[in-house]
C-alpha cells in the first residue's frame, strides 16, 4: 500500500511528463501541416513529369537509355527513408519488417536517409554502403547527392536494381510502408504507378488509353531521354523523401497525442486513489479521536 | 489550347491560352493549337503566352515541354512573374552564384551552380525589358 505521499509525487512526475509530450505534440503538428502541404504540392510535378514518360516511353525504341534495362550485376541496392529521430510511434519499426520481410536475398546493399535505419541496419549486420542525415525541412539541393549516387551505382553495373524503402504518407491517421522499385524504371509499372501519385489528383495514368501520339524531340530523342530520366529518378526520390517526412511527423503527432491521453488517464486513476487514502486515513483519525474519548469516560 | 506549368513546388500556371512561346534549347519554339506532337527540353529563359489578345511572360528555368494538340505540359524547375522577381535580391543570387563558380567548387555542384546562374539571368533579362519600355 503505497502511502499519500508516494502517489503525490506520481501524481507530480506523471503531470510533467503529460506536459512534455503535449508540447511534443504540439510541435509536431505544426511541422506535419508543413510536410503534408509539401509533399501535396510535390505531387502535381511528379505526376507531370510521370505522365510525360509514359508517354515518351510508348513512343521510344528500345534500349534508348540504360534506365530502362536491368543492370548485368545480381545486386540489389535498397534506399531506406527512415526518420533521424524517435518518439515517432511504430514509423521506423514497421518500414524496417516490411523491408526485411520482402524476400530480399543476401546480395543486398542499403543506402539509407535517416540515422533510425542506418543503427537498425548496422545493428542487423547488413552491407551499408553509404549512410545520409538530411535536415529538415527536406530541400531538394541536399538530395542530390543521394540521387547522383544511386544513379552511378545502378550506371556502374554491379546492380540489377534499385528499390526504395519507404513510408507512404496516405493521410493522418495511415501510413503504409511501402517498398518501390526506381529503377530501371519498369514500362508496366509506370503506368498503374504508385499510389502516392493518385492521392489527391484523382488521375492515374491508364497507358492503354488514349492515341498513342507520335513525338517528335529536340533537340533529339537520346538529349530529351539524357534529360528527362535523371530528374525523373532525382525528383521520384525527392517525392518519396517529402511523403517520408510527412509521414513521419503525423506518426509522431499521435504518439504524442496518446502518450499526453494515457498521462491524462493515469492521472485521474492517481488522483482517485490519492483522495480515497486521504479519505481513509481521516475516517481513521476520526475514529481513534472518538475511541479514545469514549475510553476516558 | 490548356498551357500547364509545373514546378517542384507546385502547380505555378493553368489556364487555357491561345498560344504560346517557349526557350527552346535550339531556340524559341511558337505553339500554337493543334501543334504536332512534341517533347523539347527547354533552357532557362522566357516563357510568353497569348490570352484574349494580351501577352505575358514569365521567366522560367531549364526543363522540358510536352507538346500534344490541345495542350502545352512545361516542366521546370521555377516559373516567376515580373510582379514576383525583387531584383535586387536575384542580383545578389547572382553575384553569389559566379563568385563561387571563381572559388574551387565540387564538380558535381558546377551543374547545380551553372543552372542558379542561368535561372537569375532568365529572371533579370525579364524584368529589365520592361523598364526600357
Amino acid at each position: 500500500m503505497p502511502s499519500t505521499r508516494d502517489i503525490r509525487r506520481r501524481i507530480k512526475s506523471v503531470k510533467n511528463t503529460a506536459q512534455i509530450t503535449k508540447a511534443m505534440q504540439m510541435v509536431a503538428a505544426a511541422k506535419m501541416k508543413k510536410a503534408q502541404d509539401a509533399a501535396t504540392q510535390g505531387r502535381a510535378y511528379v505526376d507531370l513529369l510521370n505522365k510525360v514518360l509514359v508517354s515518351l516511353q510508348e513512343r521510344a525504341e528500345e534500349n534508348v537509355h540504360p534506365y530502362f534495362s536491368e543492370g548485368k550485376g545480381s545486386k540489389v541496392l535498397v534506399i531506406l527513408i527512415t526518420s533521424d529521430k524517435g518518439l515517432c510511434g511504430a514509423f521506423n519499426t514497421n518500414l524496417m519488417k516490411k523491408v526485411l520481410t520482402s524476400g530480399l536475398g543476401a546480395e543486398t546493399d542499403f543506402v539509407t536517409v535517416g540515422r533510425k535505419g542506418g543503427q537498425s541496419l548496422a545493428r542487423l549486420k547488413k552491407n551499408l554502403v553509404a549512410d545520409f542525415s538530411l535536415k529538415d525541412p527536406a530541400s531538394f539541393p541536399d538530395l542530390r547527392p543521394v540521387a547522383k549516387l544511386l544513379q552511378d551505382k545502378f550506371l556502374s553495373g554491379d546492380y540489377q536494381k534499385v528499390l526504395v524503402g519507404f513510408n507512404n504518407f496516405i493521410n493522418t491517421a495511415t501510413i503504409s510502408p511501402s517498398l518501390e522499385q526506381l529503377l530501371p524504371i519498369n514500362p508496366v509499372t509506370l503506368g498503374g504507378r504508385r499510389s502516392f501519385e493518385g492521392v489527391g489528383q484523382g488521375e492515374v495514368v491508364d497507358a492503354s488509353k488514349g492515341p498513342v501520339l507520335d513525338y517528335s524531340f529536340e533537340p533529339s530523342t537520346a538529349e530529351v531521354f539524357a534529360q528527362v530520366l535523371p530528374q525523373y529518378v532525382s525528383n521520384t526520390l525527392f517525392q518519396m523523401l517529402l511523403e517520408s517526412r510527412a509521414s513521419e511527423h503525423s506518426s509522431r503527432m499521435v504518439a504524442m497525442k496518446n502518450a499526453t491521453d494515457n498521462a491524462k488517464q493515469m492521472l485521474k486513476d492517481l488522483s482517485l486513489e490519492y483522495n480515497k487514502l486521504r479519505q481513509a486515513a481521516i475516517t481513521n483519525e476520526l475514529l481513534e479521536i472518538t475511541t479514545a474519548k469514549m475510553a476516558l469516560e | 489550347m490548356l498551357l500547364e506549368i509545373v514546378t517542384p513546388e507546385g502547380k505555378a500556371f493553368s489556364d487555357d491560352v491561345s498560344g504560346v512561346v517557349l526557350p527552346g534549347a535550339l531556340g524559341e519554339l511558337g505553339i500554337l493549337p493543334n501543334h504536332a506532337s512534341l517533347v523539347s527540353t527547354l533552357t532557362a529563359g522566357e516563357l510568353r503566352y497569348t490570352k484574349d489578345g494580351k501577352t505575358h511572360d514569365l521567366a522560367i528555368g531549364a526543363g522540358f515541354a510536352e507538346v500534344t494538340g490541345e495542350r502545352v505540359n512545361v516542366l521546370t524547375e521555377m516559373a516567376v512573374r515580373d510582379s514576383q522577381i525583387d531584383e535586387t535580391a536575384v542580383q545578389a543570387a547572382l553575384e553569389r552564384a559566379q563568385n563561387r563558380l571563381k572559388e574551387d567548387v565540387l564538380p558535381e555542384e558546377i551543374a547545380a551552380v551553372e543552372a542558379a546562374i542561368a535561372n537569375s539571368l532568365a529572371q533579370l533579362h525579364l524584368k529589365r525589358k520592361r523598364r526600357t519600355i
